[in-house]
């Protein structure tokens, strides 16, 4: 018999890779189809959302922050506008609470379905790429009801909401819930167990408990892991402490324990979801009322001087911030997230800090994918449910 | 724990450096620790059972041009165990900002450092991989320096196609790993 020749292979994985959920780049090093060792590039979609952030008004960095991590767009902006809050020194009212706490829940689930879809897809399970972006698509809907747009709705203001909810908004969403916790079962149907996605996520891409939180992975990941942190439950913001939900746990930290969790933690956002939608009134108070910050309605623009007034200072000057610094964090769908504050007493950002949750996921990638196969290196990034937009902000 | 007691127990905990209680707008705990004892304190901090703070949720650093000292370093630590979060800052000027680095207290700091370095031009001694980041490598400069200016205009680096052969591509790769610890 002949020897066969043997070598290491290098491989470029990404960055046009279509598995690599926009443009991260792995060099990998294979022996056969196990991989030796992982270099994650990244900085391809660097665009520099901190520094432009300090050229603008602060009501203006929340369509920027919105389009850091495209997949939860809102959370990201209720994030920063939490921060800014606390410095303003300023509480919103419970019902503006109530609305932001649906939203941001909505958004998770939002989140969840794009990961579960693409996760599905990479791993073989097409169909359900397809039926999770069929439900996806009524929750984008609900965000054109909003605001009028569906990604980056920017609905969120420093002080409230931009404008009150809009009418059938309730049964909207009251729609969705009834038919998607159905369609959660239909899902699990597919994958929960399936022998082919069983054998293609149990114990790949195992990550412990303690080196989870090391690496910062707190969130889905470290809850797979058995971390049961989750910031709504440990620094409660937003009145969570009076919502009844549970924080799913696993404690295997494979790819299979994390989408477990995402899965069971689309239940309890339901939940979430309806406890909130019986809080909100239809029509209301939807923004504080204080004239430093938010605008006087229009009907009183267009009669009153000092109304007028107001709005063009707003609108032309915007408001100033107290000196100082703040980070309020926040459970984002993909762990905790914030906005690191600072102002120097001005209407601009000294600066403007976001933490990302994807940067320190694709940071851990390759202490998660070195000896695996390559095969599975597609698996693990997609369980991670890491956003480019994010990574490289 | 309340604030008055952490602060305490962490100039306890490291007696030989001043520690400062910071003012904070937020009402988040924050001190202010000279930049020698960041590696004792990061230990401290991590390993002691009262405070527990295995997790690194923030690391970054603001420029505050032209006033003097000029950078600080922040770093948000949080302890799931003892449900307490902390903000310690350190003080760097502007002539020559350094801090020793924390990775190997938490390895989440690798990256999170070298975006510090990249955007804000500091260095963390004994970082086992002090490249950039985000920026491409050959990028001159330290863009979310406040003197930098926005309205820039670089000269742009074209670059050729690569002309190595295999064997120097494979030592390139190793040279690589060996300057990265590994």
């Amino acid at each position: 018999m002949p020897d066969i020749k043997t070598e290491v292979m290098t491989v470029n994985m990404g960055p046009q890779h279509p598995s690599t959920h926009g443009v991260l780049r792995l060099v990998l090093e294979l022996d056969g189809e196990t991989v030796l060792s992982a270099a994650p590039t990244i900085g391809f979609l660097h665009t520099g959302i901190e520094k432009t952030t300090e050229q603008k008004k602060w009501q203006q960095v929340i369509p920027l922050v919105e389009r850091m991590d495209y997949l939860s767009a809102q959370s990201n902006s209720m994030a920063f506008c939490l921060s800014v809050e606390r410095l303003l020194g300023v509480e919103v009212p419970q019902r503006v609470r109530d609305i932001r706490v649906l939203i941001a829940e909505l958004q998770r689930i939002n989140s969840h379905l794009v990961w579960l879809g693409t996760h599905g897809m990479e791993v073989g399970a097409v169909s359900v790429m397809l039926y999770c972006f069929r439900e996806r698509e009524l929750l984008l809907n609900i965000n054109e009801l909003l605001a009028g747009f569906r990604l980056f709705p920017s609905y969120m203001r420093v002080g409230g909401l931009r404008e009150d909810l809009p009418r059938g908004f309730h049964a909207a969403v009251v729609a969705f819930l009834d038919r998607f916790g159905p369609k959660l079962d239909e899902y699990e149907d597919l994958l929960t167990k399936n022998e082919i996605y069983l054998k293609r996520t149990q114990h790949v891409g195992v990550i412990s408990k303690d080196a989870a939180v090391a690496y910062g992975l707190v969130g889905p990941i470290a809850r797979a892991a058995g971390v049961d942190y989750d910031v709504r439950k440990y620094f409660p913001y937003l009145g969570y402490e009076t919502y009844d939900f549970a924080v799913p746990t696993q404690t295997r930290g494979d790819v299979y324990s994390r989408y477990l969790v995402r899965v069971a933690e689309m239940r309890e956002s339901m939940k979430i979801c309806r406890q909130a939608l019986a809080r909100i009134t239809p029509t209301g108070i939807f923004a504080i009322d204080d004239p430093r910050i938010t605008p006087p309605p229009k009907d009183r623009v267009y009669t009153e001087m000092e109304a007028l007034i107001q709005h063009f200072l707003i609108y032309s000057q915007g408001f100033t911030v107290p000196a100082g610094e703040a980070y309020v964090p926040v459970e984002g769908p993909r762990g905790e997230q914030g906005f690191y504050v600072v102002s120097d007493g001005t209407n601009r950002p000294w600066r403007v800090k976001s933490r990302p949750p994807s940067l320190l996921a694709c940071q851990a990638l390759e202490r998660m994918i070195v000896g695996g196969l390559i095969a599975d290196v597609i698996a693990v990034i997609g369980s991670i449910d890491v956003v480019m937009g994010d990574v490289d902000r | 724990m309340d604030v008055d007691t952490l602060v305490a127990s962490l100039q306890a905990a490291v007696p030989e450096a001043q520690i400062e209680q910071a003012p904070s707008i937020d009402l988040q705990t924050t001190v202010y620790v000279p930049r020698d004892a960041v590696p004792a304190l990061a230990r401290a901090l991590r390993d002691r059972p009262e405070f527990a703070f295995t997790f690194l949720a923030e690391l970054t650093a603001v420029d505050y041009w032209p006033k003097e000292p000029r950078y600080e370093v922040v770093y948000v630590v949080v302890s799931i165990a003892n449900r307490l979060r902390l903000r310690v800052k350190v003080r760097l000027p502007a002539d020559d900002p350094h801090v020793a680095t924390v990775c190997d207290v938490w390895p989440a700091a690798n990256w999170l450092e070298r975006e510090v370095w990249d955007l804000f031009g500091i260095a963390f001694d004994g970082h086992p991989d002090p490249r950039r980041l985000l920026m491409p490598e050959d990028w001159q400069g330290y863009p979310l320096r406040k003197d930098y200016p926005v309205q820039i205009r670089m000269t742009p680096n074209a670059s050729e196609a690569l002309q190595v052969t295999e064997d120097e591509f494979r030592s390139n790769l190793m040279k690589d790993r060996l300057t990265r610890g590994r």
